[in-house]
């Protein structure tokens, strides 16, 4: 195959399947008790230097609780996968946890409007940073968890989005055409919020799947976060639903409105008010050093965190807008 | 004559252009709302799709994000984002409707950066999100984008999504789907699609109250002009009644 041109953005992860084959090779296949706080799991297997993923979209199913735990911890240094990513985004900047970015879509919360300590962290200088888009890196991990080292797409050719990634163009050996070659991005650690899942990391995901059944499987390592701990019987009466089987897992931490301010589907929907205090509070410097220690420093656990910004009543008014019924509850009638 | 602002008539001048049937790839905001304005007058069968997953919902309100409950409410699947974009590359995919920063006479868009240093910029965008794969996908790319000199600009400081790159047969050449690719421009003045030859940005309608000359007053490039331009149909009293009563009654779009 002939190289036609390559981007001139960094890979700052191994597409070597062999490399992985040798790590998954190690890695326990036994169906162990893996349930754990998530502080623990973060001190386990979050470490400083790690190229991180966030699973879910945006705002949506985001296991926001890990993103609190990774700061609170201090991690540095890390890699991460800008995959839209939103408000988790704005979390992992406000702590310059990064200093390097796979980017499709960060400092941005699409129709809310832009994070002002995640832009000018971006603008800085001390973030390296290398453009993919939304598919592209999803295709990455699909390529990592089919374990080859690339796919080929046809998005992003003709364009600097290209120029400044990390790919290739190459002939297709088929028809001639140039296709945009994806190489396999296999995240050191990964964590994704589900709705259910055992406490061997057996898991289950309602509504849209986004890219994290590829993503826990491209990664070394998954910490599943879990709106509720099921038995392993339920599981195994109903496979079909199981969508990340346990031996992809490493810790299963269960955290009852993980995802919260963000939506989590048919549970809760986004605490729209607290995401725009978030970007309020960022125009000040002091203002925003305080909220940071009030909510993620100062706090505890996500438990304390919610408690702070209206505990199960403002979690109650989230359930009822996520299901619709706040309206009628408003009219009185559907 | 009603009575709109600049958002609602770019925003009813688009729904327009989405027939019955087809299918349309959209992101949040004034795109989403132009399709839930066809859905509820011409066009009851248009099938909407987000790039996180959701397939023809019967969206209850105007979703935040792309990826919300929202976006797969009464949908008939909730899928995955390699699903969605391997569709749209599998060519099922009709329409898709994006705006930017900037965008120049060929229909590339900028959303990355402003500023010549990409390690350092002047300013940092989002990036292209979806955008770059629904462009590079879809058959044909509709951008709605207030009309002025900072965002119609001779170069865009960086092309995130692909409109005709450099014109002429560039596009095809650079391994692109073939035949996809920028369709209508519209604006707050008008309504421009590109010649077919040259790919070069065209006027095809000026709206009510604006000349071509005031469109090429705001913008930064020079502009063809279509053989016989027409001007663009107003929105009606039910468009807007529709807009502003089902699609956005809170205002998130229509608002600004």
């Amino acid at each position: 195959m002939v190289v036609i041109e390559e981007g001139r953005g960094r890979l700052f992860t191994d597409p070597d399947p062999d490399r992985a084959r040798e790590f998954f090779r190690k890695k326990s296949r036994k169906m162990t008790n893996k349930l754990m706080s998530l502080k623990k799991a973060t001190e386990e297997f979050v470490h400083d230097g790690d190229y991180l993923a966030i699973g879910g979209f945006g705002a949506n199913r985001t296991p926001i609780a890990a993103c609190h735990e990774i700061v609170r911890q201090g991690r540095k240094n890390m890699g991460f996968a800008g995959h839209t990513s939103t408000h988790d985004f704005q979390i992992l900047a406000a702590s310059e946890a990064f200093n390097r970015v796979d980017i499709a879509y960060v400092v941005g919360l699409e129709a809310r409007g832009l994070s002002q300590c995640a832009r000018k962290y971006m603008q800085s200088g001390k973030v390296e940073v290398c453009e993919w888009t939304n598919y592209g890196l999803s295709a990455r991990l699909k390529a990592a968890a089919m374990g080859v080292p690339y796919i080929p797409t046809r998005n992003m050719l003709g364009t600097d989005t290209f120029k400044y990634s990390g790919g290739k163009i190459a002939e297709c050996p088929f028809t001639g055409k140039r296709l945009m070659l994806q190489p396999a991005l296999y995240p050191d650690i990964s964590v994704i919020h589900v709705h259910e899942a055992d406490i061997y990391g057996n898991a289950r995901i309602r509504g849209i799947m986004i890219s994290d059944d590829d993503l826990a499987r491209a990664s070394k390592r998954v910490i599943i976060t879990t709106e509720r701990l099921i038995p392993n019987k339920e599981i195994r009466r109903d496979p079909t639903s199981t969508v990340i089987p346990f031996y992809l897992v490493d810790a299963v931490c269960e955290v009852l409105y993980g995802a919260y301010p963000g939506t989590m589907p048919y549970e809760y929907f986004s605490d729209e008010e607290h995401i725009q205090e978030w970007l309020r509070v960022q125009d000040d410097p002091v203002e925003f050093q305080e909220f940071l220690n009030r909510n993620i420093y100062d706090c505890p656990d996500h438990y304390e965190y919610i408690q702070r910004n209206g505990g199960i009543h403002r979690i109650t008014e989230l359930r009822q807008k996520e299901l619709l019924l706040h309206k009628e509850v408003e009219s009185g009638r559907l | 004559m009603a009575d709109y602002n600049i958002i609602e008539i770019m925003i009813c001048v688009a729904a327009r252009e989405l027939e019955d049937g087809a299918t349309v790839g959209v992101g949040t905001g004034a795109p989403c709302a132009a399709a839930m304005l066809a859905q509820r007058t011409h066009s009851p069968n248009l099938v909407i799709m987000f790039e996180a997953g959701g397939v023809d919902p019967q969206l209850p309100e105007m979703p935040i994000s792309v990826g919300d409950t929202r976006t797969f409410y009464k949908a008939v699947m909730a899928s995955s984002m390699c699903d969605i974009m391997e569709t749209c590359c599998r060519g099922f995919v009709d329409y898709t409707f994006l705006g930017g920063a900037q965008i120049d006479m060929y229909g590339n868009l900028n959303s990355t950066i402003i500023g010549a240093d990409h390690s350092k910029p002047k300013v940092r965008f989002p990036g292209s999100g979806g955008a770059n794969d629904f462009a590079s996908f879809c058959w044909r790319m509709l951008v709605m984008i207030v009309q002025d000199t900072r965002r119609f600009v001779e170069k865009v400081d960086f092309i995130t999504t692909p409109g005709w790159l450099e014109g002429g047969d560039s596009r095809a050449k650079s391994g692109l789907p073939l035949d996809a690719g920028p369709y209508r421009i519209i604006t707050n003045m008008g309504v421009m699609d590109f010649e077919r030859e040259s790919k070069r940005m065209r006027v095809i309608s000026t709206n009510p109250g604006y000349s071509f000359e005031e469109i090429q007053l705001n913008c930064g490039f020079e502009l063809l002009r279509a053989p016989d331009i027409t001007e663009t149909k107003p929105p009606t009293e039910e468009e807007l009644r529709i807009l502003r009563e089902e699609v956005d009654p809170y205002k998130y779009v229509l608002g600004r």
